[in-house]
């Protein structure tokens, strides 16, 4: 049996912030008198600035900055909280990491084994075509539910190509079998517009769901693979702690390593944790995927994910996070009334600055500048049209002077910004986030993410662009 | 070649209303206020102005756009009238207007209205506007305590300061002004303060607390200008007259440019070694005798003292600290209370500090008459260290 696909590379995005689960206890535990069961580890949370889309542009970023060769033929997006419901999220993500217009980009959504479909989808593209699958989700849960304990924000992006790995790639992970079974079992649901899933009774769905249909399509994907249950060395599979165990035990998969994901840390990534544990999705049916890892992967897995974890910065505050997310609405003073609509014409016109971060290079002097403009900024050379597109996403910077703003509206005062050095000259004025009152000073090194810039509440639209945030 | 405006325009009289919270009072009660008492001390009739000018900045929270606020509020008879808007240095742009027109000798008497309803909009500090339709979508969303606070830090890393330091500095300059404004009957705010309250006060954008801002109020201030001969053929014999009146704006070096530390106001040098030259002023620290300064914030002065050359680089906390800049130090510096204490109505305040000049070169300020003065400079900015208009004025007795 020969590769499908092969993962040449992988990128992991979860926000720095962890709401840990005793602190959901303490502010809910009123709606029952047992004790919430499982409330020990965190969970991790978006900024206020952060969704689906911002977080899918760091996870693209991270698996890019590692893969070797060009741009990706095909970008997917994979998720069940994408921001918009018509206008090309994967679009958006695309301009956001300066990919050629001439990628394919495609939006995936509808269920959590959004994100395995679509990677049964890249595999089937061939052996020249290799596509970037980004999986994300932002799942609201209602306040004092279960989801909002097990529920965590993330997402995880997939260098695949199609085929056996490229000459001198190690991959990752090549890919031997994919078996789907549909089904249209509803352990949980959303309808369109709603913001909380409803999930129904865990028993059942462990009885009679995952049970009975994921045992069925391991053996689909076991035939496929032209394997036996002994042969597997690591099953995982998202869900409840426990379901991964129990169901190894039922598909007979007696010596596989069972992975759980990252409860502890991180909580369930929705759309996400399939890409992230990469075995089996599972939602009105099961995506069941064969792997063979490739040499050196698990270690370098590791160092990534110990990377991304080693970022996080416990929420003090329930009510903040409630508010973050739209669940509880504080007053954020007068300020916040201010009309934030967009001038539509203008962000098309400069949509290479605003999505890619694209500023410019003078050809004559080198200065480098934000926005790119007619006429240089350095006030000896002044020439114009010299100005060359130069991408400051992937650059770095030094904090020039900042300050703690209680007065700008912001969801998370104090609105931080400050004036940015770049390291390869210029400067700029720029709005820090995931930072804390105190901790800064003139000269740290800071570098740029994707976020949220404003969202205007009378026309139901989120504008997006770049923050600095400490290096 | 220009000789600049230097000892071309007189000014005839000037007036200024109180300024504060005047919640019975519009735009329109505000300029009469001013101009009243403008044109007794001018001597003229009305209908003797040829030309005015009107600045204001918040249009859109008050008066709406145009000059016919002034032409409809003074029901000026079909003269030439101009509205000007250049940030918070909306004033002193009014005020440049008509003495260009006068300087140009193309009218006899002109005036330069300035005037701000800031109490309207039914929020403490200044309202919210659009930066423009592109910068809106990458410029924070910051506001002038914020834009201002960054000289702060910047200030302090360059000179190896630290920010306790400088805000015992900073404390001093607002207890300074608050002193002073106490001793001006049209100010905004009147209370004394101490140091250790300012240092105590809440924070408004980090190292700024409420005590390092200046007040948000409503008030205008005016001029009416004459040619020195005109003033003359009026019987005038001891007047005050325009040296200097000079502007620099930002071209996007600190936007955008490294060489930019964040520390100063680069138009500030620009316009004030320009206006020195106009009023051929070679020691400004020796000839002026006392100055009104952009006092948005307590750090902006600070470093304005450099910017404006009175202080040595990186002196400034010390000199300010040993009294240098205190009514009865080397050089007064708002000796009305400045915008710290008088207030900012924006569109007023350059003409404000014009206004405390004229009284002082006259030995008509009262209670806070500072000996007898010859020299005095206006400095106005308008916009944020970032990116701004800075005008530097000088005023003298016509000679």
């Amino acid at each position: 049996m020969g590769e499908l696909a092969s993962i040449v590379s992988c990128g992991l995005y979860v926000p720095q912030w962890r709401l840990e689960r005793t602190r959901i206890a303490q502010a809910m535990g009123w709606l029952g008198p047992a004790p919430a069961p499982g409330a020990s580890g965190a969970r991790a949370v978006c900024g206020w600035d952060e969704d689906a889309l911002t977080m899918a542009v760091e996870a693209g970023r991270c698996c890019m900055a590692q893969a070797q060769g060009g741009a990706p033929a095909a970008l997917s997006l994979a998720s069940t909280t994408l921001p918009f419901a018509d206008r090309s999220n994967a679009t958006v993500v695309t301009e956001a990491l300066d990919l050629p217009d001439s990628v394919r980009t495609s939006d995936h959504a509808g269920s959590l084994r959004a994100a395995t479909t679509a990677l049964a989808e890249a595999a089937r593209c061939g052996a020249d075509s290799s596509t970037l699958l980004i999986a994300s989700d932002a799942r609201l849960a209602r306040p004092g539910s279960a989801a909002e304990m097990e529920y965590g924000d993330g997402a995880v992006a997939l260098l695949i190509t199609g085929g056996p790995p490229p000459e001198g790639c190690k991959p990752l992970a090549t890919l031997r079998a994919v078996a789907h079974l549909s089904a249209d079992f509803i352990d949980h649901y959303r309808m369109t517009g709603e913001p909380f899933d409803y999930a129904l009774e865990e028993r059942w769905v462990r009885d009679e769901g995952v049970a009975k249909l994921v045992p069925a399509a391991i053996s689909r994907a076991l035939v496929l693979a032209g394997l036996t249950a002994a042969d597997i060395d690591h099953f995982a599979m998202p869900g409840l702690p426990g379901t991964a165990r129990r169901l190894a035990q039922a598909a007979g998969l007696a010596r596989a390593r069972v992975s759980e994901g990252l409860r502890e840390d991180c909580g369930d990534l929705g759309a996400a944790q399939p890409l992230l544990l990469l075995l089996v999705g599972f939602g009105q049916g099961v995506d069941a995927l064969v792997l063979l890892a490739g040499e050196g992967a698990a270690a370098r897995a590791q160092r990534e994910l110990a990377q991304v974890l080693a970022r996080r910065r416990l929420e003090p505050h329930y009510t903040r996070y409630l508010a973050h997310r739209g669940l509880l609405a504080p007053d954020f003073g007068r300020r916040a009334e201010r009309d934030q609509r967009t001038a539509q014409s203008v962000a098309w016109r400069k949509h290479r600055e605003l999505a890619a971060f694209i500023g410019g290079r003078c050809s004559a002097c080198g200065a480098v500048q934000f926005p790119k403009s007619r006429v240089c900024v350095n006030p000896e050379c002044r020439l114009a049209d010299t100005q060359a597109e130069h991408r400051l996403a992937e650059t770095s910077g030094r904090l020039r002077s900042f300050t703690e703003d209680w007065q700008a509206y912001t969801p998370h005062p104090p609105c931080v910004y400050g004036n940015i050095g770049l390291e390869a000259g210029g400067n700029l004025l720029m709005e820090l986030t995931d930072v804390a009152p105190g901790e800064l000073e003139v000269g740290a090194p800071v570098r740029f993410v994707f976020r949220i810039k404003d969202c205007d509440r009378q026309r139901a639209y989120r504008r997006y662009f770049w923050k600095a945030t400490r290096g | 070649m220009s000789d600049g405006i230097r000892d071309k325009v007189a000014i005839l009289g000037m007036g200024c209303s109180k300024f504060g919270e005047r919640w019975n009072c519009g735009a329109d009660d505000l300029m009469l206020e001013a101009f009243g008492e403008a044109l007794i001390d001018a001597g003229v009739e009305r209908d003797a102005i040829g030309a005015a000018w009107l600045g204001i900045f918040f249009d859109e929270q008050s008066t709406g756009k145009s000059s016919l606020p002034l032409a409809m509020t003074l029901r000026l008879q079909g003269i030439p009238v101009t509205r000007v808007e250049n940030l918070c240095a909306t004033g002193t742009e009014a005020l440049r207007g008509a003495a260009y027109a006068i300087a140009a000798g193309v009218c006899d008497i002109a005036l330069a209205m300035g005037v701000e309803k800031l109490k309207d909009t039914g929020y403490a500090g200044l309202p919210e506007r659009t930066k423009g339709t592109f910068e809106d979508l990458y410029l924070p969303s910051s506001t002038a305590p914020g834009a201002f606070a960054q000289l702060a830090s910047a200030y302090a890393a360059r000179h190896g300061y630290t920010i306790e330091q400088l805000r015992r500095a900073m404390a001093h300059i607002s207890r300074k002004s608050h002193d002073n404004g106490a001793r001006n009957p049209k100010a905004h705010l009147r209370n004394r303060i101490t140091e250790e309250q300012v240092l105590a006060a809440p924070m408004v954008a980090y190292p700024l607390g409420v005590l390092d801002c200046c007040g948000v109020s409503d008030g205008a201030a005016c001029a009416i200008l004459a040619s020195p001969r005109m003033a003359r053929a009026l019987g005038r014999k001891d007047f005050v007259s325009l040296k200097a009146l000079q502007l620099a704006a930002s071209n996007g070096v600190e936007m955008g440019h490294q060489s930019w530390d964040g520390s100063s106001t680069l138009t500030t040098r620009i316009a004030a070694a320009r206006a020195y030259r106009e009023a051929g002023l070679e020691q400004p620290r020796q000839q002026i005798d006392l100055m009104e300064v952009h006092d948005c914030f307590s750090i902006t002065e600070l470093v304005l003292m450099e910017d404006l050359g009175f202080s040595d680089e990186g002196r400034a906390p010390h000199d300010v600290l040993e009294g240098r800049y205190d009514r009865d130090g080397a050089i007064p510096c708002q000796s009305d209370g400045g915008l710290k204490c008088f207030g900012h109505p924006i569109g007023a305040t350059g003409l404000r500090m014009a206004y405390e000049i004229y009284l002082q070169l006259l030995g008509r300020a009262g209670e806070r008459q500072l000996g007898s003065p010859a020299m005095g400079l206006t400095h106005n900015l308008g916009g944020i260290p970032n990116r701004n208009v800075a005008s530097v004025a000088v005023l003298g007795l016509a000679t």
